[in-house]
């Protein structure tokens, strides 16, 4: 368990206010655009910068208390860091990288073994090169490893894959995704792409100039109306927790369930039974007022209108029930009056277009899903 | 060497001798000043700032003279050297050491101070996270990153060192084997009827210890930068 709550000013005008518990095992999310603070809170928790007043406390150890005058020093904290740019040591080969952190760790205590983390990362062909000569993706998974091998009991990202191409994103990701499977590490990682926040999260703290808009499961936060300036009316969607019920080969098509019924989608590289998340955009789902005949759009559910709340500009944000399950639609303000949209209306959910997560290419839009800078 | 005389040969060792050790032995505080000056916030800070470097600025000869009066048989600290730790400064080769340590003082903590600014502080935090202490850090991230400057910084000072005059003759006068070091010998050499020759020798000697200790630093700069990964 992680719990933060830190206030902060700066000369200059910024300041920070946040609350959140993130759960002590799985990845978190702060999620903002830049300015917006992230980075401040993961140093705060590190101990390289100090609130003015709040507590942090991580796996039940207080890090930071202004109250109690408790503010442990930077390496007693005992958290792997991995930052934008690396930070790699240049006069030590990798595998002088890897080891800084380990040797300065209890033998009795390092759980984390070197082989498995080198196994982990791939990068057991890099040991003895130096820094300089390594590619922005091998320099980030080495960094990764370091951090890894201090034997942390919990792992703080800042943007790791900011700083690399499209490429070399989808290099990493999938180490990352085996980092967060494989390890019982609790995972503080910031970022401005929604992207890596869908692929990799579990909890979601959403941040804006300093402030948070909103922190809980990604699932459930994403869908709120108040995530809009931060995710941008263009990205504002829903995330569904499907399970992959069946593959058309012929059709090249998949069905996935999930509690409000099924959605069809490109075949997905997943076995029958496997989890996957689909995500939709508010933006691509339609609205009827009767089940519509004669339409091309495949993915049509039954829903029960909850909540409409008109936006600024031309457009209103429709909360659908769909068989439990929340489901954001976004329609121009004139069709909430042509259908006479109001809570407890049922309706027919039109989604003209499902997204479904990691191995999926079309997941990983290129340049989009991205915080709005 | 045989092209040297017996004198001009024990001038050229004791040159050597001389700025080795003020070298060797100023370095630790230049890299503790360098360290402070790069670093630390106090107020009085532009006063050791100015103190460090008010060798650099002020004729050798004042040097030598305050060394003198300070370190001198009866200078206020020298009586308490003498009288505490039997230690001689007037005459003798030590006193020469003191003499090349505090002019070249300034030139190796500039190096030193250059090459420290010029760390990632980056690195040092990542560090810390690793679980390194702040001394730690210094030991493991900041010095080995710091030592190309270290060492070009000790190799300027022996050159500097070796070149010094004003102060030492002042402070620990011109005595043959004891403080008469190549510049020394070359001033008496130019007092002597046939000394001509023996100058000329002697600056042969400055010209190609001075070359080759500035050929050496920019070859160790080079090499320890290819080494640490920043060539």
């Amino acid at each position: 368990m992680i719990e933060v709550d830190l206030r902060l000013a700066r000369p200059g005008g910024f300041a920070l206010d946040c609350g959140f518990a993130a759960p002590g095992e799985g990845v978190t999310a702060l999620f903002g655009r830049s300015g917006a603070g992230k980075t401040t809170i993961i140093q705060a928790v590190a101990g390289v910068v100090r609130p003015d007043t709040g507590r942090i406390v991580v796996g039940g150890e207080v890090f930071f208390d202004a109250a109690r005058g408790i503010d442990v020093p930077i390496e007693a904290r005992r958290v792997g860091y991995v930052f934008q740019d690396s930070r790699l040591f240049p006069h030590l080969k990798v595998e002088g990288n890897l080891r800084y952190g380990e040797r300065r760790c209890r033998a009795v205590e390092r759980p984390i073994r070197f082989e498995a983390v080198v196994e982990l990362l791939g990068i057991g062909h890099l040991l003895a090169r130096r820094p300089h000569t390594l590619s922005g993706g091998e320099r980030q998974r080495v960094a990764i490893g370091r951090a890894l091998l201090a034997q942390p009991r919990l792992l703080l990202m800042d943007e790791p894959l900011a700083a690399l191409d499209e490429a070399r994103k989808a290099e990493i990701l999938p180490y990352l995704e085996r980092l967060r499977d494989a390890m019982r590490l609790p995972i503080l990682y910031v970022s401005h792409s929604l992207d890596e926040v869908l692929r990799l999260a579990d909890t979601l703290v959403a941040l804006r100039d300093g402030r948070q808009v909103a922190a809980g499961p990604v699932a459930q936060v994403l869908s709120r109306p108040e995530m809009l300036p931060v995710v941008g009316r263009f990205d504002l969607g829903t995330l569904l927790e499907c399970v992959v019920a069946r593959h058309d080969g012929d059709l090249a098509l998949s069905s996935l369930a999930f509690a409000g019924g099924e959605l069809r989608v490109p075949q997905v590289d997943r076995a029958i039974g496997e989890k996957v998340r689909a995500r939709v955009r508010a933006r691509d789902v339609a609205i009827a007022l009767t089940k519509p005949e004669g339409v091309s759009v495949s993915n049509l559910l039954p829903a029960v209108v909850e909540e409409v709340v008109a936006q600024e500009g031309p457009y209103a944000d429709v909360g659908l029930n769909v068989g439990g399950v929340r489901l954001a639609a976004m329609v121009t303000r004139e069709s909430v009056a042509r259908l006479a949209l109001r809570p407890g209306l049922d309706v027919w959910a039109m989604v003209k277009s499902v997204a479904v997560d990691s191995r999926n290419p079309d997941f990983l839009s290129p340049g989009g899903l991205t915080a709005p800078e | 060497m045989s092209m040297l005389t017996p004198e001009e040969w024990t001038a050229v060792t004791l040159s050597l001798k001389v700025a080795f050790w003020a070298t060797f032995w100023s370095l630790p505080l230049a890299v503790l000043t360098a360290f402070v000056l790069a670093r630390a916030r106090f107020p009085s800070k532009s006063l050791l700032d100015g103190l460090v470097y008010l060798p650099l600025v002020l004729p050798k000869v004042v040097v030598g003279y305050l060394l003198l009066v300070s370190l001198g048989a009866r200078g206020f600290l020298g009586q308490y050297l003498d009288a505490w730790f039997g230690i001689r400064l007037i005459f003798t080769t030590a006193g020469a050491t003191v003499a090349a340590a505090v002019v070249s003082f300034p030139l190796t903590v500039n190096a030193i101070r250059l090459a420290l600014e010029a760390v990632d502080r980056g690195l040092e935090t990542a560090a810390r996270t690793l679980g390194a202490s702040r001394l730690d850090v210094f030991f493991s991230v900041t010095l080995p990153l710091m030592l190309p400057g270290v060492l070009s910084g000790a190799l300027l000072a022996i050159a500097s060192a070796l070149g010094e005059f004003g102060a030492t003759i002042t402070f620990v006068s011109n005595v043959e084997g004891q403080t008469r070091t190549i510049p020394l010998a070359i001033y008496s050499a130019t007092h002597m009827p046939d000394g001509d020759a023996m100058a000329l020798r002697l600056t042969l000697v400055s010209v190609v210890l001075a070359l080759g200790s500035l050929l050496l630093a920019s070859l160790v700069d080079r090499r320890i930068r290819v080494m640490i990964g920043r060539g």
